[in-house]
């Protein structure tokens, strides 16, 4: 239990970068926090004590296949893991754009200015 | 198998720490790099996990997450934003993200959830035991990912594209309104 309740301070670290901080390159490693925070989370869910990687062996004994570790979270995670890349180069092309308009990565100034 | 547990915790407060190092520092260059090393971190997790996919994946998308960034950072503005912290909205947004972490804890940890160890797999019990035969794959997550469920894929480079896309367009050097301009002038 103790490795959930790690797994959700770690969140909520990211979503506190997120929602505190002023500079958006800041705001948007809060992103990629959360981001890790939830991907080793439903890894962590879907890990068996003593398991091993799901991978089928020549000449492998049927009892292995019990103790293979869960392989739909896997395949759900290296989904996200692929999608939060091309989020993260979305989010920094915007940054990008932001600051060859504004020249400055501050949030408050960039609101001020009413681009 | 010997039990993963210690090492499991050793690297999750190491992420802990860098976050906190990336969140608070004041270097943009530090905060990356910062959050570099709780990627790489994160891969190992995943190795000691048995998930040795994710984690040449994580690896591989944890390097260019760090190029792209450095390009986003260190050759525009490394200088930290100067600005007064406002403590309220600091010690608010604090209040409320330990309310959070409080009811994710008794959500999470409460009954009905599975123990640390002991998965559901109703579903995966059919992809573990049907993989080999139904689909000739012997790594079970890629049977999973490109014959199971495919569509999931197929979403998912819809996704990745449409980003790049839409990074793409962000990033051209020349607009229409700029050409437009050029021909008026």
């Amino acid at each position: 239990m103790t490795v959930y309740f790690m797994c959700i301070v770690l969140l909520t670290m990211g979503l506190y970068c997120l929602v505190a901080k002023k500079n958006i390159v800041k705001k948007i490693l809060g992103i990629v926090i959360m981001d890790y925070a939830v991907n080793l989370y439903i890894i962590i869910v879907g890990y068996k004590t003593g398991g091993v990687a799901p991978i089928i062996e020549p000449n492998m004994p049927a009892a292995t296949l019990e103790r293979f570790v869960d392989p739909l979270t896997q395949a759900l995670v290296l989904t996200s893991i692929v999608i939060g890349l091309g989020v993260l180069s979305l989010m920094v092309a915007m940054c990008i754009r932001l600051y060859e308009k504004h020249g400055t990565f501050d949030m408050s100034v960039i609101s001020k200015l009413r681009g | 198998m010997e039990n993963i547990t210690p090492q499991l915790y050793a690297l999750l407060v190491f992420m802990i720490v860098g976050s906190i190092v990336a969140i608070e520092t004041r270097n943009l260059l530090s905060a990356v790099i910062s959050v570099a090393a709780v990627g790489f971190a994160l891969s190992v997790a995943f190795l000691f996990l048995g998930a040795p996919d994710i984690a040449i994946t994580q690896l591989v998308v944890e390097v260019l997450v760090l190029i792209i960034l450095i390009r986003g950072t260190i050759l525009l503005d490394n200088t930290a934003v100067e600005s007064h912290r406002d403590t309220l909205a600091v010690v608010t947004s604090l209040i409320f993200f330990g309310l959070v972490l409080g009811f994710g804890a008794m959500i999470f940890g409460g009954r009905g959830f599975p123990e640390f160890g002991e998965p559901l797999m109703r579903v995966s019990r059919v992809y573990v035991h049907t993989g080999l035969p139904a689909t000739y794959c012997a790594n079970i997550v890629s049977s999973v990912i490109l014959d199971f469920r495919a569509y999931d894929t197929m979403g998912e480079a819809t996704v990745l594209f449409t980003s790049i896309l839409g990074a793409l367009a962000l990033l051209r050097k020349d607009g229409k309104r700029k050409e437009e301009e050029v021909v008026a002038a």
